[in-house]
C-alpha cells in the first residue's frame, strides 16, 4: 500500500536526512535543488538536516533519507534508531544502496587499510565491511546514483507528497543513449561501457561525452552480466581491467560483484 | 563564571560528522580538541592497484563539494609523471572549470552555511522566512545554481563531473554552449559585487592571531591550478617539496590527519590566505570590489573569511566571462597518456585550500603508492589553536552565544571534514 502524507494545513509532513559513511555528495544534491531549495522549505518541514541546519527536530519522521554506508560499529545502532522513527525510509545514493566506492574494503583486509592510511591503526574503530542501508534494516525506496539525480529527488519527494508512484526507470543506460540519439561507444568506437547492465537515470551522460559508462547508477534488473562480458573480452580487455571497471561506486552491488568475482579468478 | 558546560555534539552547517570538546577551569583552558568522527573511508589504501586513469573519478568521490579538486589536482600529478604538456586551450579551460567550482562552493558557504552565524539565525532556511533577508538567500541560491550549471556545461554534471581526466577533458564544450551562459554570469558578477558589500557590513569579532598564512602563488595570475608553495612566513617552494616542509601527524581523539609546517606548526589555508598573499593578481573588478568593502587586507581576522570568499567569488566571475570570451575550443579535447612509470605531485587551490596529492605509478599505470593531503587536514591543526586564542576572549558570553561563536570560528575554515578524513560535535566545560 502507498503512504500518502499530503500535507494538511495546520501540518506539513516532516522530512529529516541522515548521513552515514559518504562524501555528502547526495544530500548536497537537495541543496542544489536550489530556486526549488525554499519551495521545498515551504511544502514539508526539514525536521533534520545538520548539513543545511542547526535547529534538529525529534523523530517520528514522514520521509527520512539516508545517505552514506554502514561502516562503524555505531553505525548499525544508528539506522536502527532512525528506521523507528521514520515512516518511510529512502537510501540515497551510491554508497546507502551498494556499500560505495569504500566497499572496496570487502574484498581485502580492513586492518591492512588501516596500517596504510593512518600512523596509529589502535585509534581507528570501523567495521571489516562498508555495507549498504538495506544489510541491517528495510530500505522502503532506493534512489542510485554517484550520485543520485536532484531530479529524481525531487521526483519521489513529490510523489510521496501527491500520494503517486515514483518514476524511477529501472531499465539500462542503453535507452538514455537511444533517446538522446548518442551513438554506440561500444559499437561505433570500442569503447569498454557498462552501459547495458547499469540502470538509467543519470541520462547517459558518459557515453554523450566520449566516455563508457562506469556503473554510477548500479546494475539494472536482471543485468546480463555474463553477455557484456564476453563483449568486453571481444575489445580485447584483460581479466583484471574486466575486475576493475564492475569493482567502481556500486561495485558491490550483487550483480556487479559476482561479475567481478568471476573475471578475478580468471587473473592468471 | 567559573562552571560552565557546552555540548554540542554533531556540528550543524558543516559538510561531515565532527565534535569540540573544551574544558575551561578557573578560566584556564584544561582541554580543548576537535573531534573528528567521520568514518575513515581509506582511499589512500584501494587506491593502489587502480588504474592512473581512475584516480580523478575516484579522488572526486573524497567530497561531493568539491570534486573539481580532486580531479584537478590529480590529473596534473599524474601529467607530471607521464610527460603531458597540456594545450594553452585546456588550461583555460581547467581554469574555467576551476572557476565554477569556486562559484558553487563559495555561495553555499556564504549564504547557506556562514551567514546565518552572524545574523543570528539557525540555518538560511530561517534567514529566508525573514522577508527582508529572503532576497538575500534566493539571490545566494541563484549565484550558486550559475556555477553548478557552468560546472555542468563543462564536466556533465555539477557532483562528480565526469569529462575531466587526465590530459584533459573526453568532450570539450563548444564555444556557444558556453556562451549560452554569458548573461546568467553578468547577472551573477553583479550579484558577486553586491554580497562582497553586503558581507562587508557584518559584525566581526576582533581577532587577529599571528598566522602564517599558506598558499599557491603563480607569476600571472591568482591561484587555481598552478603555482609555487609561498606564506607570510616567507616560505618559497615548489610543491614538489611540500611532504618536506608539512608533516603529518596522527592524533589520537581524530580520524583525520593533522598536517602542520615542521618550521612554525600549525598554518592556515584557504580563501584568507590566498587573498592576503594574492592581492597584486586580483582581477579589476574584484580589487576595486574589496576597496569599496572598507575592509584593509592583509588581514589575519579568520571572521572575514567571509570578505575572502565573496571577493573570490567576484573573481571567479569575471575570469569565467574573460575565458569565455577569449575561448577556443580544445582540439584535440584530450592528450593521450601512454602508462609509464614514475612518481609525481601537484597542488591545486581547492575552494578550502591547497589540496596535495601524490602517485607512484608501476609501468602499467598501476597505481602503488598515494598521498592526499586535503586543505581542512591542514587547517585542523590551526582551527584548534585559533579556539586555544580565542576562548579566553569569549569566557564572559552567556553560554549560548559563547557555543556559538566557537562553532562559527571553525565555519570560518568552511570545514570540510568528509574531505579531512578522508570534523564537529561542540562540547565546551567550564568548571
Amino acid at each position: 500500500m502507498k503512504r500518502k502524507i499530503k500535507p494538511d494545513v495546520k501540518s506539513k509532513p516532516k522530512l529529516a536526512v541522515f548521513k552515514f559513511t559518504s562524501c555528502d555528495g547526495c544530500q548536497l544534491s537537495l541543496l542544489d535543488a536550489e530556486d526549488l531549495l525554499l519551495d521545498i522549505a515551504d511544502a514539508v518541514e526539514i525536521a533534520y538536516f545538520v548539513e543545511a541546519r542547526d535547529r534538529r527536530l525529534p523523530g517520528p519522521y514522514d520521509v527520512t533519507l539516508v545517505e552514506g554506508s554502514v561502516s562503524t560499529p555505531e553505525h548499525i545502532e544508528q539506522i536502527r534508531e532512525i528506521r523507528e522513527e521514520s515512516k518511510f525510509l529512502i537510501a540515497i545514493g551510491a554508497c546507502a544502496t551498494a556499500g560505495g566506492i569504500q566497499a572496496l574494503r570487502n574484498w581485502r583486509n580492513v586492518d591492512e587499510f588501516i596500517n596504510i592510511v593512518y600512523a596509529h591503526p589502535e585509534y581507528i574503530d570501523t567495521l571489516e565491511t562498508s555495507t549498504p542501508i538495506s544489510e541491517f534494516v528495510r530500505v522502503d525506496f532506493e534512489l542510485r546514483g554517484c550520485p543520485i539525480s536532484k531530479y529524481q529527488l525531487l521526483d519521489v519527494i513529490t510523489a510521496l507528497l501527491i500520494g503517486r508512484q515514483p518514476r524511477t526507470p529501472t531499465y539500462s543506460v542503453c535507452i538514455e543513449c537511444k533517446r538522446r540519439g548518442t551513438p554506440c561507444v561500444m559499437v561505433s568506437r570500442g569503447i569498454a561501457c557498462l552501459g547495458p547492465v547499469t540502470q538509467a537515470g543519470c541520462n547517459a551522460i558518459c557515453p554523450s561525452v566520449n566516455r563508457g559508462c562506469f556503473g554510477c547508477y548500479g546494475p539494472m534488473e536482471a543485468p546480463n552480466t555474463d553477455s557484456l562480458g564476453q563483449r568486453l573480452e571481444a575489445l580485447g580487455l584483460a581479466p583484471a581491467e574486466i575486475v576493475r571497471l564492475y569493482r567502481n561506486f556500486s561495485g558491490y552491488a550483487e550483480a556487479f560483484r559476482l561479475a567481478s568475482d568471476a573475471y578475478e579468478e580468471k587473473i592468471a | 563564571m567559573t562552571t560552565l558546560k557546552i555540548d554540542v555534539p554533531y556540528m550543524a552547517r558543516v559538510e561531515g560528522e565532527g565534535a569540540l570538546n573544551i574544558i575551561v577551569e578557573n578560566g584556564e583552558i584544561k582541554h580543548l580538541e576537535l573531534n573528528i568522527f567521520e568514518p575513515p573511508r581509506f582511499f589512500e589504501a584501494f587506491l593502489r592497484g587502480r588504474s592512473f586513469m581512475e584516480a580523478p573519478d575516484i579522488t572526486a568521490r573524497i567530497c561531493g563539494i568539491c570534486p573539481v579538486a580532486y580531479q584537478m589536482s590529480s590529473a596534473h600529478a599524474l601529467e607530471k609523471i607521464l610527460d603531458i604538456q597540456v594545450s594553452p586551450e585546456i588550461r583555460a579551460l581547467r581554469r574555467l572549470l576551476y572557476c565554477a567550482e569556486w562559484i558553487e562552493s563559495h555561495a553555499l558557504h556564504i549564504y547557506l552555511l556562514h551567514a546565518p552565524d552572524f545574523l543570528g539565525y539557525e540555518s538560511a532556511i530561517a534567514m529566508a522566512s525573514d522577508p527582508e533577508l529572503r532576497p538575500a538567500v534566493e539571490m545566494g541560491l541563484r549565484m550558486k545554481k550559475i556555477g553548478n550549471q557552468l560546472l555542468t556545461i563543462i564536466g556533465g554534471r555539477e557532483i562528480h563531473p565526469l569529462s575531466p581526466t587526465v590530459g584533459g577533458f573526453y568532450r570539450a564544450p563548444t564555444k556557444k554552449e558556453l556562451q549560452a551562459l554569458r548573461s546568467e554570469l553578468e547577472w551573477g558578477l553583479e550579484a558577486s559585487i553586491k554580497t562582497v558589500a553586503w558581507t562587508a557590513t557584518l559584525d566581526f569579532p576582533d581577532f587577529e592571531p599571528d598566522y602564517e598564512l599558506v598558499s599557491l602563488s603563480h607569476p600571472d595570475e591568482y591561484p587555481m591550478n598552478e603555482g609555487r608553495v609561498i606564506s607570510s612566513k616567507g616560505l618559497n617552494i615548489p610543491v614538489e617539496e611540500f611532504e618536506e616542509h608539512f608533516l603529518n601527524e596522527h592524533v589520537a581523539h581524530s580520524n583525520a590527519v593533522h598536517v602542520y609546517h615542521r618550521d612554525h606548526g600549525s598554518y592556515h589555508t584557504g580563501p584568507l590566505a590566498r587573498l592576503n598573499l594574492n592581492l597584486d593578481k586580483l582581477t579589476p573588478l574584484a580589487k576595486k570590489a574589496l576597496e569599496d568593502s572598507g575592509h584593509a587586507f592583509p588581514s589575519n581576522n579568520p571572521f572575514k573569511s567571509i570578505v575572502a570568499r565573496a571577493v573570490e567569488v567576484v573573481l571567479a566571475y569575471e575570469e569565467a566571462i574573460r575565458i569565455i570570451d577569449q575561448y577556443v575550443r580544445p582540439n584535440p579535447s584530450r592528450i593521450e597518456a601512454i602508462p609509464k612509470a614514475g612518481e609525481g605531485c601537484h597542488i591545486t587551490e581547492a575552494p578550502r585550500g591547497m589540496l596535495y596529492h601524490r602517485y607512484r605509478l608501476d609501468d602499467e599505470g598501476i597505481i602503488q603508492a598515494c598521498r592526499i593531503d586535503a586543505p581542512t587536514a591542514q587547517n585542523l591543526k590551526r582551527m584548534e589553536d585559533d579556539l586555544w586564542a580565542f576562548v579566553p576572549q569569549i569566557l564572559q558570553l552567556p553560554h549560548e552565544e559563547a557555543t556559538l561563536r566557537c562553532e562559527q570560528l571553525v565555519r570560518n575554515y568552511d570545514p570540510c571534514i568528509s574531505c579531512a578524513t578522508h570534523f564537529l560535535k561542540l562540547n565546551i566545560v567550564e568548571r
